[in-house]
């Protein structure tokens, strides 16, 4: 797999060096660079990758297009990057390097809320705008930073439409609620609980498990003992991947299931019947069919995904072809590369692209927080005998009705 | 109150495979006075080796393991003349060293081959489900063969020449020297079987839970928890130490949060050194 | 005159705070900012290891619990940085005092489980303590950098802090060497028991030398994650980091202040080097392997045993 993306990578240099030939009498320009870390090794790199083909495909489709305009001239776009580990603790000392030594004209940002904290320390420093995907958690975004500009919808909102969707089909369901015990799912799942509160639905089971946890055994039985109706929680991909797994082989009595981000990437489906009924909170779906103001619609854009890198995009690949996206955007309407110029324009923002609708916060104390953007529900069903991703809420964007009950 | 039950049931299946683990440390540290640092990255070649096996080849896991600990005992005896014969009886840093440092390489040559991404085992067997709770086969078969692989393994060093001469040469290699046993074959057998070990124990927890080329690092803390539970150097100890260690994390479970488990286990492990540095069971093997 | 080590100390701390500062260079200052700290590390871990003779397998502990300390005090407490460092080492060295009494009855090996098993069990508290954050750790706001002026200017204070902790840590290195309690760890480090009777008292020794090495990483861990802008258990009680500490070490040669600073130096340097590289970035774990294996099996006196072997006179110029 690894020799596959090398090879891929050397392809996607040949023909946008071949591009850069073609395009380069065009206009005067230059190259414009983004930099940012991603986690190549260690436990957060099938989202961060995800996340980079997004960025990629962003680029060479816009590379290869003749570059970002501004005025009469245009510009390459180039990225340097350098593996994180899915640490924080280089984090800085890589994106000083990316500022000073790389001279990055903007940056994007790790993936995951805690290294985005740690980045963006030195992307405020400097004055740099960092966009960030993959920075679910809303505490990032009230630290007092400038620069920073959120694409996901908060982590406070992630479980909103699953809660609702509980609170319709059983008032009195039992909750149990399972979190990885990490920023982002800590912050989820404490919205959660309230939202659970507010229903008044009670929660009879809050059980925070270590990011690296592979025996669900313990946190299952409970739920079992606790006689829990429905499940919502979970973590990352490996964590909420072996979550459901485990609960399927354990034959927990969920009626209903709902994890974060794991049953979002394509991969779930490999888990076969353990898979099915299990729903996720989605920042994007292939099938939302959202009218773009510039940009690709949902069609296009999943259709390129697939062409270029041989597997349905999930969420993290929209997002981080989007922040390259509204990037561009904001560039362009700002006509320059000035931070402070590109700053503004992106605090302008409110537009829809494939993605969804986007906006950013600009008050002092939630400057850069997503509050345009919505989330969907999606479920894994099973439709003649193929594992399907159907959104599920809400019912203007449904494709299919919900599963309910799963037992 | 079926609840508990389940959860100490769970805790002794589990906790027999993480004995099985600790056997092949503690017989390492108990033969050359080595703690083996190479253990965790051994555990996740024997996950590679049954996931390869299995998945490639078409092996049931269990089938599997019997290739699995071929591999890992020739891959130990290597190992052993690489770069841990030149430091037995040199101070423990450098056994420390060497052994890590073997380590580092292999998980490196394995995240570079496999990256980190989470592996599976995708093989289901029926379980058994009581009041609710279900006990997964898979579960079941893990800590059945563990049992009977510690089993072998005793028979083993009780019975053959081989075996009699590993515990000869633990005891007091002058000795055995002048007995006419060739020390250092023995001891690069004895570092084969613990790595041996470790690989069948990492290809069984393959089988229950996924994993990625580091995961071999949270079961080598495992092994040291169950070790010297069951005292450092002391085969039968280990195994008892797992299942010990898997009562007690089950028995406690339903009453405290999960994210406790781990403190319980290390101030466990620290206190227990403390106090009773042979272990729980027993003095440590004679050397 | 003075000893040529107190002028190469005095050296290697002007270089270090000058050469950034001179031309602002923030690229060279991040990367000094990384081996300052991986030579405070190493330089202390050579108190116990050179020193003593006991491997201290968690070192990381002390650094970790520094940083929690540190970051409590400035961010939670609202304590200036500076007085918030030396109390977290001040701390930091009571906590170890209080763990040393405990597990400085081990030996050998036996030591080393035992430093593991504490800094696996002061993460795993940690993470379930709700004063600091429980496993998602502090985080700071941009503004608990206005008290040292602003983000830009704190990182330079911070900076500056770290290399005269650095300074400390090699001036405390080479005092004890020279020193009578120096030569009753060096004692100790021989054959503790003959230690024993010559009238060192291996048990207070021991304790001091523990809680005393725990004192300078406290307060780069403070500084540390201070600079960082969050602290987590994940991150701050690494055991990697713990072990890469002693193949720094082992690089320069154990034992030897010059040998602790000049490893943790080249290590960092390396591993900068390998992590950046195109070529190397998957490699870096193998490579640094490698070398630590071969070390250990040919040159076990590191980089100054080597040296002071091929130019004995070096020894007493540098010791």
């Amino acid at each position: 797999m690894r020799t596959a993306r090398k090879v891929f990578a050397t392809v996607v240099l040949a023909s946008s060096i071949f591009a850069m030939g073609t395009t380069a009498a065009a206009a005067a320009g230059g190259t414009l660079t983004i930099g940012f870390t991603v986690s190549e090794t260690g436990p957060l790199n099938v989202d961060s990758l995800a996340q980079l083909h997004g960025f990629e495909l962003w680029r060479d489709q816009l590379n290869a297009a003749g570059g970002l305009k501004i005025g009469s001239s245009s510009y390459q776009v180039k990225f340097v990057t350098y593996d994180d580990q899915s640490k924080s603790e280089r984090v800085q000392q890589l994106y000083s390097r990316l500022i000073l030594q790389d001279n990055a004209d903007f940056l994007f940002s790790p993936y995951s809320s805690n290294l985005t904290a740690t980045a963006a320390i030195i992307s405020e420093q400097y004055g740099k705008v960092m966009l960030t995907t993959g920075a679910a958690e809303d505490k990032t975004y009230q630290l007092g930073n400038h620069g920073l500009f959120q694409m996901y919808t908060p982590a406070t909102h992630y479980l909103s439409s699953a809660m609702a969707v509980i609170k319709q089909k059983n008032p009195q369901a039992k909750v149990a609620v399972a979190y990885s015990d990490d920023g982002f799912s800590k912050a989820v799942a404490g919205a959660a609980k309230e939202e659970a509160k507010r229903l008044g639905q009670p929660v009879v089971l809050d059980e925070a498990y270590a990011p690296g946890t592979t025996d669900f055994g313990p946190i299952i039985n409970k739920m079992i003992s606790a006689n829990a109706d429905v499940m919502v929680g979970g973590g990352h991909y490996a964590d909420g991947a072996t979550l459901a797994r485990q609960m399927y082989d354990q034959k927990a009595p969920m009626k209903f299931v709902c994890l974060l981000v794991a049953p979002d990437s394509p991969q779930f489906a490999s888990l076969g019947d353990a898979a099915i009924g299990i729903s996720v909170p989605s920042q994007w779906e292939p099938s939302a069919a959202y009218k773009p103001d510039f940009g690709p619609d949902g069609a296009a854009f999943g259709k390129a995904f697939k062409e270029k890198f041989g597997a349905e995009a999930s969420y993290h690949a929209a997002g981080g072809y989007a922040a390259g996206l509204i990037l561009q955007h904001a560039i362009e309407k700002a006509g320059s590369l000035d931070s402070a110029k590109v700053t503004d324009a992106l605090n302008a923002t409110d537009a829809t692209i494939f993605y969804g609708h986007v906006k950013f916060a600009t008050d002092a104390q939630n400057h850069g927080l997503q509050i345009g953007h919505e989330m969907v529900l999606a479920q894994w069903q099973k439709k003649d005998g193929q594992l399907v991703k159907e959104v599920v809420s809400p019912a203007a964007a449904q494709t299919a009705p919900l599963l309910y009950p799963l037992h | 109150m079926f609840g508990v039950l389940a959860s100490m049931m769970d805790g002794v299946l589990v906790g027999a495979v993480y004995g099985l683990a600790a056997i092949g440390l503690t017989l390492i540290w108990g033969v050359m006075d080595i703690i083996n640092l190479t253990h965790g990255a051994m555990i996740a070649l024997g996950m590679f080796g049954l996931y390869l096996l299995f998945g490639h080849l078409g092996l049931t896991p269990y089938a599997a393991l019997a290739p699995v600990a071929a591999g890992g005992f020739v891959l130990g005896v290597v190992i052993y003349w690489v770069a841990v014969h030149r430091v037995i009886r040199r101070p423990p840093l450098m056994s420390l060293l060497a052994t890590f440092a073997v380590n580092m390489v292999v998980i490196g040559l394995g995240t570079a081959v496999w990256s980190t991404s989470p592996y599976n085992v995708a093989f289901s067997v029926p379980g058994i489900t009581w009041h609710g709770f279900t006990f997964t086969g898979a579960h079941i078969l893990a800590a059945i063969s563990s049992v009977m692989i510690a089993g072998a393994l005793y028979l083993f060093m009780r019975f053959t020449r081989l075996g009699k001469a590993i515990r000869a040469v633990a005891s007091n290699r002058q000795a055995a020297e002048l007995m006419g046993i060739p020390s250092n074959q023995v001891l690069a057998i004895a570092f084969g079987l613990g790595i041996g070990l470790a690989a069948v124990a990492g290809g069984l927890i393959a089988t229950l839970f996924p994993f990625t080329v580091l995961s071999g690092d949270d079961y080598q803390l495992k092994s040291f928890v169950v070790t010297v539970l069951g005292g450092l150097g002391n085969p039968a100890g280990a195994l008892l130490g797992g299942l010990v260690l898997g009562l007690i994390e089950g028995g406690v479970t339903p009453f405290i949060a999960v994210s406790w488990t781990p403190v319980i286990e290390f101030v466990l492990f620290v206190l227990i050194l403390i106090a009773f540095p042979q272990g729980l069971f027993g003095r440590r093997a004679e050397r | 005159m003075r000893h040529p080590m107190f002028w190469l100390i005095l050296a290697v701390t002007a270089l270090f705070a000058g050469l950034p500062a001179i031309g602002g260079d923030v690229g060279l200052r991040e990367t000094l900012f990384l081996a300052a700290v991986a030579i405070i590390l190493a330089s202390n871990l050579n108190l116990m290891i050179g020193y003593t003779g006991y491997v201290n397998f968690g070192n990381i502990v002390f650094f970790g619990l520094g940083g929690y300390f540190g970051v409590w005090l400035t961010v939670v407490q609202g304590w200036p940085l500076v007085v918030a460092v030396l109390a977290a080492g001040c701390a930091v060295s009571v906590v170890a005092l209080l763990f040393g009494l405990g597990i400085l009855r081990l030996r050998g090996a036996y030591f080393a489980l035992a430093t593991i098993g504490i800094n696996e069990a002061v993460q795993a508290l940690v993470s379930n303590l709700d004063v600091w954050g429980g496993s998602t750790g502090i985080y700071l706001s941009v503004a608990a950098y206005q008290a040292l002026g602003g983000a830009r200017q704190a990182l330079w204070i911070v900076y500056f802090l770290v290399v005269a902790v650095m300074a400390a840590s090699l001036f405390l290195s080479w005092r004890i060497r020279s020193s009578k309690f120096g030569l009753g760890l060096f004692a100790i480090r021989e054959d503790e028991d003959a230690a024993a009777v010559l009238g060192v008292n291996p048990a207070t020794y021991k304790a001091a030398i523990y809680s005393i090495s725990g004192f300078l990483p406290a307060a780069a861990g403070a500084l540390f994650f201070f600079k960082n802008g969050v602290i987590q258990p994940d991150q701050a009680f690494d055991l990697t980091l713990s072990t890469e500490a002693i193949v720094m070490l082992m690089l320069g040669g154990q034992g030897s202040v010059a040998g602790a600073a000049l490893g943790a130096f080249l290590y960092e340097q390396l591993r900068g080097y390998l992590l950046t590289s195109p070529l190397f970035s998957d490699f870096h774990l193998v490579v640094a392997g490698l070398l630590l294996l071969g070390i250990v099996l040919f040159v076990p006196g590191g980089l100054m045993g080597w040296l002071t072997q091929r130019w004995p006179r070096l020894r007493g110029k540098l010791e």
